[in-house]
């Protein structure tokens, strides 16, 4: 087993999914079988070689520091579910 | 202070940077703009929008790196730091995680004992920073808070430091130092009530001599120099008793209450803190060259520790004048400017640290606003030096100067403040005092000779103290002598 239900159940929650019983379970299998796949990687010799996120050998995209006309508050709220006044409004978060 | 315990200090700070726009977008940073008028699909993290690296961004935090003698790492790679709150639109925040862009650098300070001390830096990092909340106090908002994202994707250096730091006082020094010298570099402006230089301190205690560290506490964002000492100091209060109690101290996050001076326990927020980072896909390495960081390195401006060498050097000021001119690059840049314009360095530098700066508070004003130009002080100084006017009246000018903008040479034509340094005119005013006090002059050639100053006071007084001092006691002596 390369995931346990635990585990789900534990990244579910830090995803703020809410998953029953039958997700839990058919989620376990299909994760268990995504990484028993990739972990076919594992068999390749990777010696010498720098870990990478991208596919593509490209490095330093670059912007310069001038500052660009944003979207303005109006459109910035537009698609809020809530708001008020400019801004955007949250159940009360607690310090 | 419990002493049976050794108090060990590591600091995280958040250093705002100055760039005018944002680290992954072209908003700009400006403080105190109406909430949310300085947003975009970037920054307000909305689907398909991609973030693209600010570069300034990037050779402010080389500068930071050099000036505390980091390592420039060749490649860095910026990560996805994974939580929920509702400051954070993307539900993560960019920032570095296994590769950061400078590492192992270190800071001297000066301990209470008046000591160096190197303190580590294990890593500067850049990161982006997350929006404000707003909680309404009124009751009638009801149970809601509210977000402004302007500062969402602002870019920030967190530096973080080893756990160097044995005292309070030390974990001041170290940020006071650090602030100093971000501030010289103009990569932050400093100002620690909006916010642009934050501090969570990891405090932890151990007994003296056990090796491994005690278990820590983090304080989060305690934003003045004085906040860090007390929350320090009630921090290692509160663990000392916990541990003397029979307790454990719970590795938490701790906030610190101004009002109280009491740090108190964060639990809500520690649940989840299982970031999951990883490389962020939608951003390329930064590959950082060698000539790249030696651009950068021709480029910075001379730092405290350099100037003040300098200025004992090459002005042959004493080390405490250097020391209080080069705490503040400005206040160091004004005194270079009156120097430059022909003022006695030594003389420049009382006038800079005594009544420039004695003014400058008094209206609470920033000396890159003095009313005062470095060229009009030494112009002022200038007329000291040739004897036009007296060291007492130059600070009736100097007021003056401050409060019309007006160069010293105008006030005191027009004041009529010039010394009287015309012997005749002198003579005539002594004549005229030892006529009219014969039996001072008496007592003075009997040998009571404490009545020579009786004399020069009432002989600047009816000069109203423009008579040249030196003169006024050497006719004085010539004619009472007589």
């Amino acid at each position: 087993m390369k995931i346990g239900r635990a585990e789900v159940e534990h990244v579910a929650r830090l995803a703020r999914l809410a998953l029953d019983e039958e997700e839990l379970d058919a989620l376990t299998a299909q994760m268990d079988a995504i990484l028993g796949y990739v972990d076919q990687l594992g068999n390749l010799n990777t010696e010498g070689i720098v870990p990478t996120a991208h596919a593509v050998p490209m490095e330093n995209a670059f912007r310069p520091d001038e500052v660009l006309v944003g979207l303005g508050e109006e459109k910035a709220l537009q698609n809020a579910p809530a708001a008020e006044g400019p801004c955007f409004r949250v159940p009360k978060v607690i310090e | 202070m419990n002493s049976k315990y050794e108090i060990v200090i590591g600091l995280e700070v958040h250093v705002q940077l100055t760039t005018a726009s944002k680290i992954f977008c072209g908003c700009s940073t400006r403080f105190g703009a109406s909430p949310n008028s300085q947003t975009c699909p970037v920054c307000l993290g909305l689907p398909g929008a991609l973030p693209v690296l600010n570069r300034r961004a990037v050779e402010m935090a080389i500068m930071a790196g050099l000036a505390t003698r980091c390592t420039i790492a060749e490649r860095s790679v910026f990560a996805r730091k994974n939580y929920f709150y509702p400051d954070l639109p993307k539900g993560y925040q960019i920032s570095q995680f296994e590769l950061p862009v400078c590492v192992h650098g270190r800071l001297e300070i000066e301990t209470e004992g008046g000591g160096k001390k190197s303190v580590g830096i294990t890593r500067i990092h850049m990161e982006e920073d997350a929006g404000k909340l707003l909680h309404p106090d009124s009751p009638a908002a009801g149970s809601v808070s509210y977000v402004d994202l302007n500062r969402a994707c602002t870019p920030l250096l967190e530096v973080v430091s080893e756990p160097d730091m044995r005292s309070s006082d030390e974990a001041v020094a170290y940020l006071k130092k650090l602030h100093q010298i971000v501030v010289y570099l103009g990569v932050c402006d400093g100002n620690m009530e909006e916010g642009s230089f934050r501090c969570d301190a990891n405090v932890s205690i151990r007994p003296w001599g056990q090796k491994e560290f005690g278990t820590r506490a983090e304080i989060k964002n305690v934003n003045s120099f004085r906040f860090v000492k007390q929350a320090i100091d009630y921090e290692v209060e509160r663990q000392a008793e916990l541990i003397e109690e029979g307790g454990k101290v719970v590795q938490e996050t701790r906030l610190f209450d101004p009002n109280t001076g009491m740090t108190r326990s964060m639990r809500g927020k520690e649940e989840a803190h299982d970031y999951r980072y990883f490389p962020d896909p939608d951003l390329v390495p930064l590959v950082i060259s060698p000539e790249w960081v030696e651009q950068v390195r021709l480029g910075l401006p001379e730092l405290p520790e350099a100037k003040i060498e300098r200025f004992v050097g090459e002005y042959a000021l004493p080390r405490y004048d250097a020391e209080v001119l080069s705490a503040d690059r400005a206040l160091a840049d004004y005194f270079e400017a009156a120097v430059a314009a022909g003022a006695n360095p030594k003389a420049g530098s009382n006038w800079v640290m005594g009544e420039v700066t004695r003014a400058l508070n008094a209206e609470g004003i920033d000396i890159e606003r003095s009313p005062v130009s470095p060229q009009m002080l030494a112009g002022m100084l200038r007329r000291i030096d040739d004897g036009t006017i007296s060291g007492k009246i130059a600070k009736t000018v100097f007021d003056e100067m401050w409060k019309s903008g007006k160069e010293a040479d105008a006030i005191i034509e027009e004041k009529g403040l010039k010394q009287v340094t015309d012997t005749g005119a002198i003579e005539a005013v002594i004549d005229e005092i030892l006529a009219a006090n014969p039996g001072q002059v008496e007592e003075y050639r009997s040998g009571k000779e404490k009545v020579f100053g009786f004399f020069v006071g009432q002989v600047m007084k009816a000069s109203k103290g423009k008579a040249n001092p030196a003169a006024v006691n050497e006719l004085l002596k010539k004619k009472l002598n007589m």
